[in-house]
């Protein structure tokens, strides 16, 4: 790669690179996204590859095959798109490689029983699959279109542009005024207006001259939320493009890329990205001739969840254990090294390039007011539709769930949505077209209710989820039905960050076990309703007393399932019921014997050697051994395990 | 004995002597070894002029670094929120009847480790299991074990 030494050989390289490229050449591309891996991907690319290379096709053009990121649509994996007739076939298995190489490559035909089908329709492309068609793909635009390890194929799609235009046309300032207008908030959760950041930052440098660092936030802890990594694995180029248009405009030239371990293939295509950027001359000294100096290492994360919070990473990156500290000063006046630092998340990062090269207006026009742009969710759990979609900002939340998600399999609706992982909250179905300020009465005056229209539906934004006691946070939506248990789900993020709180500042250290032991009673049936009053106090304790937003936000979860389903918690504790059938030492399972067929796997399965039977007769499981682990209703072949 | 310390010194070597690559360094020991050993962990407070107990405190705060020796292959259960919901418990808990070691622990002859992982970011498939690095999707004890025979 020759590098690049001013902005039109940028551009005289991408239209190289555009008019050589045969526009009828066919590509596959094969979405090697988490959930596409975790079916098989990857033998679905070796097929295509093997076939193609091993025996001449007698086509004029060998197709080309891409390994992308993700796709998006992950209960469909794994997902394979065919250019430029852009057919998108699902769950493709290796075995049907052959045939979409007979049918659509050498023959140009489709191959009718891989296209995406509901309800009788069949759908040929992503474009009019209802799932793609609400969605706004921004970020996502290159994920799962360009090779993520060929520089060359992000340069055709755009890359690097943005960052060329801001060097040689652009001021610093301007940079930032730009982003500060278009209304950009931190997508990793805090919602903190980027450019105002930004401008800090650049004060603070003023008044103590000397190096300013920049910081990616890759630490994507969140459970149930992968967004960054299908930015990082996707299109890798977007974040470094981000961090180099944040450098210029603050005067760094310096950046990290902290990512988290268990993402090794975003590590291994960051790693391949920023040297194919520092062989062009996009990254190192004198970038394209303008002076700049920039550059970026990558930092692996080693495994704590904390690491998320800013204070953290700079402690991890200065090689001490990461416990936050309190704030102010902020990162921005005092962080690495004692040096001005901006942090922001990966999601954020990857949003300035389209600032610049559109303009303020056109994001901001995106969303709504106070929350503009578009957001990345991971939409998961039981929801029909899974998988990682982008939407703009104020979209509504029965939409994204519903129309975008397809509603809940076997259910008329949702139970409720966790958001913003641990330290989001649970929002009730009953949200989903009522603002929160009906539900609750006492919080508005007479007069400000009447002018509260009499439905509205609640969207999805930085504010309106705020209202209800949850987050936006990060982007991981998990959806609720009734077999799950909101107890149950509170505990589980108890347990997690209970875990995971660095131990450092007492209200966080044992606020949280002793949440959890409140937790862990009423999972049991122990435990009176005056608990819940005493375990919402606590969680205020927390929330008031704790050094870091790890502590301060840790009873959300808690705090909003007490506030909208307290009558789950007093089942718990008051009737000794888990009406949702999950809590172990609430429930017990019964073999139906009309369903059962004396199949004996049950039997064979259980640890506990408690359930007998002959075969080909139903069986029946010993109450009193019984652990309730779960083991028959898995390997039962009819479904006859039921939970009372 | 003495390949492994040319070893240790190669990876030292790759690193400048100063206390910011602590990180760095602890990862690419536990990568190289499964584990690091009392001797490496002074080796590496050596090379970079920290003290043993800052080392210490990190090598115990990180779920990434083990001080035990860890198993040729790794098992780890996803209790992602997804998973959680989809039964991730209950199949960590059949792991571990199964495999006869706890969450964290190692079978006795070094050949497999099970542990927990937050979320890997599979969540269509939940639950997920990761054995080694391969991403098994709605797994359960039946695909896990097939899969361990594989190896």
């Amino acid at each position: 790669m020759n590098r690049l030494t001013n902005a039109a050989e940028l551009q005289a390289l991408k239209d190289h690179l555009v008019q050589t490229q045969d526009p009828n050449r066919p590509i596959v591309r094969v979405c090697r996204g988490p959930g596409c891996l975790a079916l098989g991907a990857d033998k679905v690319s070796q097929a295509f590859q093997a076939a193609i290379t091993s025996q001449g096709l007698g086509v004029k053009v060998q197709p080309l095959i891409k390994e992308t990121g993700c796709h998006g649509f992950c209960s469909q994996g794994t997902m394979v798109n065919v250019a430029p007739a852009n057919l998108c076939y699902v769950r493709v298995k290796p075995e049907d490689v052959e045939e979409i190489i007979q049918t659509t490559l050498l023959k140009g035909g489709v191959l009718e029983r891989l296209l995406y089908h509901d309800n009788g329709t069949r759908y040929k492309s992503e474009a009019e699959i209802p799932f793609y068609r609400l969605q706004k793909k921004v970020i996502l635009k290159n994920v799962g279109v360009i090779d993520p390890s060929d520089i060359h194929d992000a340069i055709m799609a755009g890359a690097y542009q943005s960052f060329a235009k801001a060097l040689t046309t652009m001021s610093p300032d301007e940079v930032i005024h730009t982003v500060g207008i278009s209304g950009l908030r931190g997508r990793g959760g805090g919602g903190f207006p980027t450019g105002f950041k930004w401008q800090k930052a650049v004060e603070s440098v003023r008044e103590n001259p000397g190096p300013l660092y920049i910081i990616a936030n890759g630490e994507e802890g969140d459970p149930g939320a992968f967004m960054d990594r299908a930015i990082m694995e996707g299109d890798p180029h977007a974040v470094i493009e981000g961090m180099a248009l944040g450098a210029y405009a603050m005067g760094a030239h310096l950046g990290f890329l902290y990512v988290r371990h268990e993402y090794p293939i975003a590590i291994r295509h960051l790693t391949t990205a920023l040297q194919q950027a520092r062989a062009l001359g996009l990254l190192g000294k004198n970038i394209l001739g303008t002076g700049f100096d920039f550059d970026i290492q990558i930092s692996r994360g080693a495994g704590a969840y904390v690491c998320g919070e800013e204070t953290a990473i700079i402690a991890s990156l200065e090689g001490r254990i990461g416990e936050p500290v309190t704030r102010p000063p902020y990162p921005s006046e005092q962080g690495l090294w004692n040096r001005p630092t901006i942090i922001n998340n990966v999601e954020t990062w990857a949003n300035v390039r389209h600032i610049i090269d559109r303009g303020a207006q056109w994001y901001a026009d995106l969303g709504v007011a106070h929350s503009t742009g578009t957001k990345i969710f991971s939409l998961v759990g039981k929801v029909k539709n899974t998988g990682l979609v982008e939407v703009p900002m104020g979209i509504s939340l029965g939409t994204l769930v519903e129309e975008i998600g397809g509603g809940v399999p076997g259910q008329e609706h949702f139970k409720a949505v966790q958001t913003g992982g641990p330290s989001g909250g649970i929002v009730p179905y009953e949200f989903r077209d009522i603002p929160p300020e009906a539900l609750k009465p006492e919080s508005v005056g007479l007069q400000a209710r009447e002018s509260i229209p009499e439905k509205k539906e609640l969207t999805v934004d930085f504010d309106s989820m705020a209202q209800t006691g949850s987050i936006m946070g990060g982007g991981g939506m998990i959806v609720m039905d009734d077999h799950d248990c909101v107890v149950d789900v509170a505990r589980y993020f108890l347990r997690f960050l209970e875990e995971d709180s660095c131990g450092k500042c007492l209200p966080c250290r044992l606020g949280l076990k002793g949440m959890l032991e409140f937790l862990n009673n009423f999972s049991q049936g122990k435990g009176a309703p005056e608990d819940i009053d005493a375990l919402e106090s606590l969680g205020r304790a927390l929330v008031d007393g704790s050094l870091c937003g790890l502590g301060r936000s840790a009873p959300n979860p808690v705090l909003t399932s007490i506030r909208y389903f307290r009558d789950e918690y007093l089942a718990h504790i008051v009737d000794h019921k888990c009406p949702a059938g999950v809590c172990r030492d609430l429930i017990t399972y019964r073999i139906a014997p009309d369903i059962c067929n004396g199949c004996t796997l049950c039997a064979q399965t259980c640890p506990q050697v408690c359930i007998t039977g002959e075969e080909n007769k139903p069986h029946t499981i010993d109450q009193d051994a019984c652990i309730r682990c779960g083991a028959c209703v898995d390997v039962c072949p009819v479904n006859a395990v039921v939970v009372d | 004995m003495k390949t492994v310390k040319r070893d240790i010194e190669t990876i030292l070597e790759q690193y400048p002597r100063h206390p910011q690559y602590l990180v760095n360094l602890l990862q690419d020991v536990q990568a190289e070894y499964n584990y690091i050993s009392s001797e490496n962990l002074a080796l590496v407070c050596d090379h970079l002029g920290v003290p043993l107990t800052q080392a210490w405190s990190m090598a115990t705060f990180y779920r990434g670094f083990s001080l035990e020796p860890r198993g040729e292959h790794e098992v780890k259960v996803c209790l992602g929120t997804t998973c959680h919901l989809k039964g991730g418990q209950r199949l960590l808990e059949a792991c571990e009847r199964n495999l006869g070691v706890a969450r964290g622990e190692t079978t006795g002859d070094l050949k497999l480790s099970l542990d927990t992982v937050k979320c890997v970011g599979a969540c269509a498939l939940a639950p997920v299991v990761m054995v080694d690095n391969d991403y098994l999707g709605e797994a359960n004890l039946v695909s896990v074990k097939k899969r361990l025979e594989e190896l």
